[in-house]
């Protein structure tokens, strides 16, 4: 009867394994595939993948989201690592409170985040573009008479790095926290004591035994902006897409194999990253057991 | 001569509203080994992190050589603290954690041209090297330098610690129960350690623990705490020997404490009976403390005794018994080298410098007494002691059921 139990839970594994992967392995293999089918496989070839990198829009894409990828998470990282270190010097109660409004966004559906981010930034934006159409500032300077045009501002690639870094901080905070929070308290008054200023303890003590967190919380961004659809959708305007908004925009005109090559490419990107962070955290983990033997 | 360093003038610090030190008045001395003892949350490492610039009194001021230092942050005081946990670097090796300090240049003022600025000091290489090469064998760590923090035993981080602040050439340093970490033999170990270290540097060393034993051990002076007020200052003999009240007495090494009435200049009235003492100064009937030393207890054939009791418990304690003897129903303890089995009826004798005198205070009929008395009470650290206070009830009734 045992043995009956664990053969039916080996089954139901076996069967959500089943769900979650095959679709991605399936999407993979058939990113090989030589023909035009998504059903029939017609031998292996690397066709769709030169394609891909012939392809202009997607390739622009690719370089966009590599672009605010990375400018949000070099943001988001130095901002969140500060504000971390500002919840860390707050009372208890003040740094929980702060604590849970800094989990909302995180636990918020990407819709909403979406929705509201693109609703601040049309009111804001719609309020300043009518300022500018309708003021002209003029104004003499050393006798000659300079007029000041405000620019016209509309959703695109700054609006979506606005909110890509928005919904970045929090995953930073959340890593660099508890770092701090393992930190001997006193490690920054011995510095200060030797002869640092705050800045200087920062520097010199806060920031290498912070690292690790610092560099895990990086790794977390970077993938959910590579990996962000959602939002940017709703802030890039129509200017700009990321390569997630190509695959949609390329899915509803028609099923390329084109599609398989490049998710393909996406998800091994994503699988790379949070590998590199587990092994990471791992390793770090045995230092720590190891230096507290 | 010993001349004054540090004076803290009407010091108070309040936490949320909580007075943790209370109107302090101290100084500190040029060259001398200073103990705060006290059990926790008496102000004592409160004292030490304003002398140390990490906390700004509520009220009161601190001088350094006779110069307000209130506000000056701590990286520019001329004295250097080590940390209960050490606080090293851990990123660090031991070489680079002693000599951190000195490769942080310090900003100081000097005039060039005339007028004064602020000029950055860099300690040269070599001479960093020679100065920490120099201290780390002040502290017995020669050949360490390339060890990782955590390579590293518990004494030896300690040491390192030491190095770490001594290497600055400080004044004044500051300890922060630095040996609580250590188990016993190694906490001796560096008892002796440090007061060589301190002789050997000629600096003023200004030491934080609860633990009495290391305050008489090294200390020039020491000073007792407690609820953020200072309850005696005075070397390691006047306050073993001539505590000011219930709780120094009780608090420094073991002590019978009991209700006398003192008729006049050297003699004092208990248990309904007349001693001589050494004691003078005090209103004729005044009422006061009678501390009797453990130690000091003769025990006699009962025959010969000033006093009759009957043994009700006794440990072996290696050098002595801890005997408990039930006078009257007030129960004494005696620590003496002969064995007596529970239930012998005993006399014992005080000789006049047996016997200590304090005036009452508000400590009075709080310690003393040994009528619960148990094993633990020496382990019984200041930490658990409120909550062994409070509880302690609650647990005899338990006991009866």
């Amino acid at each position: 009867m045992k043995k009956q139990r664990r053969t039916g839970s080996r089954v139901f594994m076996a069967l959500v394994f089943l769900f979650l992967y095959a679709p991605i392995f399936l999407m993979i293999i058939f990113s090989f595939n030589a023909g035009n089918s998504s059903v029939v496989w017609q031998g292996f070839s690397l066709h769709w993948y030169e394609e891909l990198f012939q392809d202009r829009t997607i390739m622009r894409s690719f370089y966009t989201t590599i672009l605010v990828s990375l400018l949000a998470t070099v943001i988001a990282t130095i901002a969140g690592t500060f504000a971390a270190v500002g919840f860390y010097s707050m009372r208890r109660r003040t740094r929980s409170a702060l604590m849970t409004v800094n989990n909302i966004p995180m636990t918020n559906a990407d819709i909403v985040t979406g929705v509201s981010l693109c609703l601040l930034f049309v009111t804001v934006f719609g309020g300043w573009n009518y300022l500018a159409e309708n003021y002209r500032f003029t104004f003499n300077w050393l006798g000659t008479l300079y007029r000041l045009t405000l620019p016209k501002l509309s959703l695109g690639f700054g609006t979506m790095l606005i909110a890509h870094i928005t919904f970045n901080i929090p995953y930073v905070i959340l890593s660099v926290g508890p770092k701090l929070r393992q930190m001997d308290r006193n490690l920054v008054d011995a510095a200060q004591d030797l002869g640092c200023t705050w800045m200087q303890a920062f520097f010199k003590v806060i920031l290498p035994e912070i690292k690790p967190g610092i560099i895990s919380g990086a790794l977390i961004a970077f993938t959910m902006s590579v990996d962000d659809f959602v939002i940017s959708y709703f802030t890039a305007g129509s200017s700009v897409s990321t390569l997630a908004m190509e695959i949609y925009s390329m899915a509803r005109r028609r099923i390329s194999p084109e599609i398989n090559a490049i998710s393909s490419l996406l998800f091994v990107v994503v699988i790379l990253l949070l590998t590199a962070n587990n092994i990471r955290e791992a390793r770090a983990e045995k230092a720590l057991a190891k230096r507290r033997y | 001569m010993s001349k004054e360093l540090i004076r803290l003038v009407n010091c108070s610090m309040a936490f949320d509203g909580e007075l943790v030190l209370d109107n302090m008045n101290l100084y500190f001395n040029d060259s001398e080994f200073l103990t705060l003892l006290g059990p926790s949350g008496c102000g004592k490492t409160t004292t030490l992190r304003i002398i140390g610039g990490f906390i700004t009194p509520t009220s009161g001021e601190v001088l350094f050589d006779g110069v307000r230092m209130n506000d000056i942050p701590p990286h520019l005081r001329q004295v250097n603290t080590v940390f209960q946990r050490y606080a090293l670097f851990p990123h660090l090796n031991v070489f680079e954690n002693v000599a951190f300090g000195l490769r942080i240049g310090r900003t100081e003022e000097k005039e060039v041209n005339g007028k004064k600025k602020k000029v950055k000091v860099r300690i040269p290489q070599e001479e960093i090297r020679q100065r920490v090469l120099e201290m780390l064998e002040v502290v017995s760590l020669k050949g360490f330098e390339n060890r990782r923090i955590n390579e590293l035993s518990g004494g030896q981080q300690q040491r390192v610690a030491i190095a770490r602040a001594l290497v600055n050439r400080p004044k004044v340093l500051l300890l922060d129960e630095p040996l609580g970490a250590l188990d016993l033999r190694l906490r001796k170990d560096m008892q002796s350690e440090l007061k060589r270290i301190q002789q050997q540097m000629g600096i003023t060393f200004i030491y934080v623990t609860h633990d009495q034993e290391e305050a008489l051990a090294m200390s020039d002076t020491i000073v007792v705490m407690d609820q953020g007020r200072i309850q005696q200052i005075g070397t390691p003999e006047d306050i073993y020997n001539e505590p000011k009240n219930a709780f120094v007495a009780d608090f420094i090494g073991e002590s019978n404490i009991l209700d006398g009435i003192m008729h006049e200049d050297y003699v004092v009235e208990f248990f309904n009976r007349k001693f001589k003492c050494l004691d003078k100064g005090f209103a004729p009937m005044e009422p006061v403390d009678v501390v009797i030393r453990p130690e000091d207890i003769d025990i006699v054939p009962k025959e010969q005794g000033q006093l009759r009791g009957t043994v009700t418990s006794v440990t072996f304690k290696g050098v002595h018994y801890d005997t408990i003897v039930d006078f009257k129903g007030f129960k004494w303890l005696i620590q003496t080298t002969d064995y007596h089995p529970v239930g012998e009826t005993i006399g014992i004798i005080l000789n006049p410098d047996d016997i200590h005198i304090m005036h009452k205070s508000q400590y009075s009929g709080m310690f003393g007494d040994y009528s619960s008395y148990s094993e633990e009470y020496e382990e019984m650290d200041d930490v658990t002691m409120l909550d062994e206070e409070e509880e302690g009830s609650s647990r005899e009734d338990g006991h009866e059921e």
